[in-house]
């Protein structure tokens, strides 16, 4: 702060906003944690690593599809859209934080070390300084963001599997899963709802936007089967009573999807999920080049600043 | 020996602390502010739940709450954060509602009940009035809004934009 911040004559225009230098705005807050107070222990016969494990999965593929929504902001193709994309990014935000806390508090193992004297907490440290082959995303979050077709039908896949997800998750053994999951499941409700009926539009619009958004489909279709394919970690979590397994929403998402493909009148598309490398994929982390890309522009002031403060 | 605290009192301070978005509203009539009692320890705990998971001024709430309480005396605040049960606008008071409509933004509905939750391809049908005109003649331009709780509309009779609080 210097003199001129001091000076009580001057006639600044944030004078009556700083009424309260305490405020989150303005100064320095402590660091809030969106689980402050909670019971974190580790249900009983659950493997804390695993646990963290799934909650980096879940949590990654909220922060990394946020991102990707994040790069509309100010391009979409009306000020409706931008708002509600960024509203959409902002709840996954939200959820990725919590999820990220999760993981750390179950095993502070997965928290990448910081310098000694770090301020960083170990939700920020786990998104700006972990390397891309740590992520436990999806593939079909990470690829560029296409047109405003592609935008919708990957916001419909994912927040279609992630609505059937976190209904079954809010029966967790984990009460902190389950509390992440009650609260989840209400926004990603407008989430999918928001994209199913820009899906609808477009393929119903003109010749050109369902040309677009066959496109997109295409597109994304080979990245589907991913979200429905049964990681180790989510088999033994799914056994705890903890986690789901994704291949048990197959029935409910498929419906969904037909549900919006019938009022679309689009095919589904017949094409072969994209191989992964060995068999591993995303929740592996064996990712495409394009998280490395969006990694480098989401973490590189954090990682300029390993003890600077916010 | 702890000393007692004078929890009524503590109470009705949390009790008119405002929302940072909605200043128009009380935490405690926005449904947001779930207990005011004293902790194991003996100090003041409070607790608060958020109204979505991303929504930045759960940090405001709890500085608020920090420092009012620690205004009036009470130098031992904690807040906790409650998830569960998740806030849900059926909480919003009726004193809560009135305050809203009066500010020019619709208050939400009933929730959905719990259960599945149903694919809704047209837009959402809600039975709203203008906060200005009192029309009912409205037509919904987003589900999204410029805070995480509300939906933009528009008045087909008076032709201005308003919010609502979209329920959750």
């Amino acid at each position: 702060m210097t003199d001129h911040d001091l000076d009580p004559d001057h006639d600044s225009a944030y004078a009556g906003l700083l009424v309260d230098d305490a405020h989150w705005a303005f100064g320095e807050a402590a660091h809030d944690d969106p689980l402050e107070g909670m019971d974190l222990t580790v249900p009983d016969g659950v493997d804390a690593g695993l646990l963290a494990a799934y909650c980096l999965m879940l949590g990654d593929d909220a922060l990394v599809l946020s991102h990707r929504l994040s790069e509309w902001c100010s391009h979409a193709p009306d000020l409706e859209e931008d708002i509600a994309l960024a509203n959409i990014a902002l709840d996954l935000i939200g959820q990725a934080r919590l999820l990220l806390n999760r993981a750390a508090a179950a095993d502070p193992g997965v928290v990448p070390a910081l310098p000694e004297g770090s301020p960083v907490p170990a939700e920020d440290a786990l998104a700006f300084f972990r390397e891309d082959a740590e992520f436990r995303n999806v593939r079909m979050a990470e690829v560029p963001n296409g047109d405003f077709a592609e935008t919708m039908t990957r916001v419909l896949l994912m927040s279609t599997w992630r609505l059937a997800l976190l209904e079954r998750l809010t029966g967790s053994r984990d009460p902190v899963l389950a509390a992440v999951a009650a609260k989840g499941l209400k926004e990603v409700a407008y989430h999918r709802d928001f994209a199913a009926r820009w899906f609808v539009t477009l393929a119903r619009g003109t010749d050109e936007s369902r040309r677009r958004l066959l496109v997109a489909l295409e597109g994304l279709w080979p990245l589907w089967p991913e979200l429905l394919a049964t990681h180790p970690v989510e088999r033994e979590l799914a056994a705890a009573g903890v986690g789901v397994d994704p291949f048990d929403l197959t029935a409910e998402v498929d419906r969904v999807l037909d549900e919006v493909l019938t009022a679309a009148d689009v095919e589904r598309p017949d094409l072969p999920p994209l191989a992964g490398v060995r068999g591993r994929t995303g929740r592996d982390g064996l990712h495409t080049e394009a998280l490395s890309r969006l990694l480098a522009e989401m973490q590189v002031v954090a990682r300029a600043h390993p003890r600077g403060r916010w | 020996m702890v000393r007692t605290l004078d929890i009524a009192r503590a109470q009705e301070v949390a009790a008119t602390v405002v929302d940072p978005e909605l200043p128009m509203l009380t935490l405690a009539d926005l449904g947001v502010l779930r207990a005011v009692e004293t902790a194991d320890d003996g100090g003041l705990l409070v607790t608060i739940t958020p109204t979505y998971s991303g929504c930045p001024a759960t940090a405001a709430m709890r500085d608020d709450l920090v420092r009012r309480l620690r205004a009036e005396g009470y130098d031992d605040v904690r807040v906790r954060i409650a998830l569960y049960p998740a806030w849900t606008t059926d909480w919003i008071t009726e004193r809560g509602r009135a305050a809203l409509t009066a500010a020019g933004i619709s208050a939400p509905g009933p929730a959905r009940p719990a259960g599945p939750t149903p694919l809704t391809l047209r837009p959402v049908r809600r039975d709203i009035a203008c906060p200005q005109c009192h029309d009912t003649d409205v037509e919904p331009t987003s589900e999204f809004g410029p805070t995480a709780c509300t939906a933009l509309y528009r008045c087909r009779a008076c032709g201005e934009p308003f919010e609502h609080v979209k329920e959750i």
